[in-house]
């Protein structure tokens, strides 16, 4: 077995926001029809959380469902547990029109936590951050400065951003770079 | 700025995460037709100062299409629908008439 290494290795930041990699995270890309009863049973039986709603996404420490559109959802599993819920998922959703696809080492996990998370990513994405539009369990795809990202608030003090394996160095360094800035302070909270 | 709400997954989203597809609403001249139809279907294309109906691409987001109605003069946008529509519906229309009661729709600009 191949020892499979994360895009950062648990690079970290420790700042008044710290910004850390989050490791090996197993991911599934499920495309579908979100309405199915038997797609969203097995998705909340891989991970234990609830099925998101529209904009929602649902974590549980490594584990969570995530919206990403009207016909697709993100799940995420432990690293070594996606073979074995690839198969879970193809065995229930079997004859049913759906593609799910392993992008676990595609993609990389960063977390950013600290008092003044939300000002952090509103200086990076073009979101709406305040509390009242974006709130723990808000999920959206967006951009950070210049690359894709995904992200969603954990809490009101921690947000869990998303984004490809190959630019990982960069978002770090972003986010970094807006953490030390400090707070803006538009944000109600902060 | 311009900031339209994707009806797909019900988010306001920057302009920066749209990619334009251009003028919506376009019937398609393929085998068959005449020549002078397929150069207007390839290349003729409104370019209104006014009333416009776009295509956008949610290329940063969900990876859909919407479609868009809004003022190139003012960037005042009068909303946004779905893709799988041949004509705007009338929500969109009254909303037009409304704002801008002199436009009259399918008029050359």
């Amino acid at each position: 077995m191949f020892n499979a290494v994360s895009a950062l290795d648990h690079r970290t930041f420790a700042g008044d926001v710290t910004i850390r990699e989050d490791g090996l995270r197993g991911m599934i890309s499920l495309r579908g029809d979100m309405s199915l009863a038997k797609l969203k049973s097995v998705c909340t039986s891989l991970t234990g959380v609830a099925f998101p709603a529209q904009g929602q996404a649902n974590s549980d420490g490594a584990q969570g469902l995530a919206w990403m559109s009207p016909d697709e959802v993100l799940v995420m599993v432990a690293h070594d547990a996606v073979d074995d819920a690839l198969a879970k998922i193809a065995k229930a959703l079997k004859g049913q029109h759906h593609l799910a696809v392993n992008v676990s080492d595609a993609r990389a996990v960063l977390i950013v936590e600290g008092p003044y998370v939300r000002d952090v990513i509103a200086k990076l994405a073009p979101v709406d951050l305040h509390p009242d539009a974006f709130g723990p369990g808000s999920f959206r795809r967006s951009r950070l400065g210049q690359v894709a990202a995904a992200f969603w608030m954990r809490d009101d003090q921690s947000v869990a951003v998303i984004c490809f394996r190959s630019v990982a160095d960069y978002a770090f360094d972003l986010l970094k770079a807006a953490a030390q800035g400090g707070p803006v302070g538009h944000f109600p909270d902060s | 700025m311009l900031i339209l709400h994707c009806p797909n997954c019900g988010q306001n989203v920057d302009e920066t995460d749209l990619h334009s597809g251009g003028e919506a609403h376009l019937k398609r001249f393929g085998p068959g037709s005449s020549d002078q139809e397929f150069e207007d279907y390839l290349f003729m294309r409104e370019n209104p100062k006014g009333v416009h109906f776009e295509r956008w691409h949610h290329s940063f987001g969900c990876g859909k299409w919407f479609l868009a109605a809004r003022c190139t003069n003012t960037l005042e946008v009068f909303g946004t629908y779905s893709a799988q529509t041949l004509e705007p519906p009338k929500e969109i229309i009254d909303r037009i008439i409304a704002r801008r009661p002199d436009w009259v729709k399918g008029a050359k600009t």
